[in-house]
């Protein structure tokens, strides 16, 4: 069974034929080579997948292509540019929120999403969001940092955007 | 970790969800949130030949505050409880008790409904539900019919629910302002499951003694469970410290909890004590 799907990734219209079992992220990834979108645990327990689904930060891995249907989907990669680092990114930079960066992409979606609807967020409600989203090499410490930096932009004219 | 193959429908309207489970004779699922499930098909914990995937069916995402209780259509999410300033009035427990509810993400997709039939035994709805006396109105080829939740748990992941059956609504009993309640939960990171949560009310007499006690407790059976010998013995007693020590003794003393990989039968056990113990603290002050 395969199952015509059409939605937006990144401001793109993309229609593709997928098989329902096909989780979101895994299209991402395979099907559409968006490759920033990464896949730990494959069970919606790391995080490292969120992307966002009409704004909301979501797992990939928990949600099936076929649902993403009609929907706006952003990934990591329609949070940078090529020229310069967004703010979010240059804060991760500036407090050394990364080591092995394999939870990062999951990181910035989930922190893009919290201060664009919350863009006055405490620490604690830094730290409980970003608790669905496992770290195995900064200790949270420099990340919690990095996000909280970050709000003055978010603060600023409804957000920087991507 | 990928999902055996099933074929996938998306009904725009209940009767035809109904009648899409019933031509499949039990070997369809339904799709939710998917919090819960697409997990459990990563795992090929489930093999359904069919999902019928639920997210359409816009008419189950209401939240009505009426007089007689608060009805929560099943499609709703947390997210949509968490962000409904209504509901801190209308149902205290239940906000506060779903603010333990999973992960961000998570929040924004899973629904009540998915939470109430995938039946986990440390979930926080189950037990509210349980606790409250609330009601699971589902819909199936042979129309709609109430469950009380007493009878909707059956064991771990066991709901009476029937193959062929949808739940539609959640409908908690009204909740007088001036009722006392507390909620506590442990568990080892927030937003995972508790490795043991109370849930308690009562009411209060002109004499200031407490009256129509509920304790409820969760992750420490097969299901979620009121502990009726707690409550008996808070009924007619004035809530003070005498009264919550001997509550939490009775309270670990009510549960018969198992030994698993998070915890030991004993810890468990006392935690439940603790809890009840926390909980009523708070309900009283």
């Amino acid at each position: 069974m395969s199952i015509p799907v059409r939605f937006e990734v990144n401001g793109k219209r993309v229609a593709i034929e997928v098989e329902p079992r096909l989780t979101l992220a895994d299209c991402l990834r395979h099907h559409l080579r968006l490759t920033g979108t990464h896949v730990g645990c494959e069970h919606g327990v790391c995080g490292a997948c969120t992307v966002l689904v009409d704004g909301d930060a979501v797992r990939a891995c928990l949600m099936l292509a076929v649902q993403a249907d009609g929907a706006k989907v952003v990934t990591i990669e329609g949070l940078s540019h090529d020229a310069h680092l967004t703010p979010l990114q240059a804060a991760f930079r500036r407090h050394h929120a990364l080591q092995c960066g394999f939870c990062t992409p999951g990181m910035i979606t989930t922190a893009h999403a919290l201060l664009s609807q919350e863009p006055h967020c405490d620490a604690a409600r830094v730290r409980e969001v970003l608790s669905g989203n496992l770290c195995r090499c900064t200790g949270y410490v420099a990340i919690v940092e990095a996000v909280l930096a970050a709000r003055a932009d978010y603060q600023k004219n409804n957000g920087p955007g991507a | 970790m990928k999902s055996p193959a099933f074929d996938y429908a998306r009904p725009t309207t209940l009767p035809e969800a109904v009648s899409l489970l019933t031509s499949c004779e039990g070997e369809a699922k339904l799709l939710a949130g998917g919090q819960s499930l697409v997990p459990l098909l990563a795992f090929r914990l489930a093999a359904p030949t069919l999902l019928v995937d639920l997210n359409s069916l816009s008419e189950l995402r209401y939240i009505r505050i009426e007089d007689d209780g608060v009805r929560l259509g099943a499609m709703v999410r947390w997210r949509q409880i968490e962000d409904d300033a209504r509901l801190a009035r209308a149902h205290p427990l239940l906000v506060t008790a779903l603010k333990h509810v999973a992960h961000y993400q998570i929040r924004n997709r899973g629904t009540i409904g998915g939470s109430l039939a995938h039946a986990d035994p440390a979930a926080e709805l189950p037990g509210i539900v349980v606790t409250c006396e609330a009601e699971i109105m589902a819909i199936g080829a042979a129309g709609q019919r109430r469950i009380s939740a007493a009878d909707f748990f059956l064991g771990p992941l066991t709901t009476a629910l029937k193959p062929e059956e949808i739940i539609v609504e959640l409908h908690l009993p009204p909740w007088p302002a001036q009722r006392r309640w507390g909620f506590e939960e442990f568990s080892r990171r927030r937003g995972d499951f508790a490795l043991a949560a109370a849930a308690l009310y009562y009411d209060v007499l002109p004499d200031g003694k407490a009256c129509n006690s509920h304790v409820g407790v969760m992750g420490v059976g097969d299901r979620p469970q009121r502990l009726a010998q707690v409550e008996a013995m808070l009924n007619g007693r004035l809530i003070d410290g005498d009264t919550i020590a001997q509550a939490e003794h009775a309270a670990a003393a009510a549960v018969n909890p198992a030994d698993d990989i998070h915890a030991s039968a004993a810890y468990r056990r006392a935690l439940v004590g603790t809890l009840v113990g926390r909980a009523l603290k708070r309900a009283a002050t």
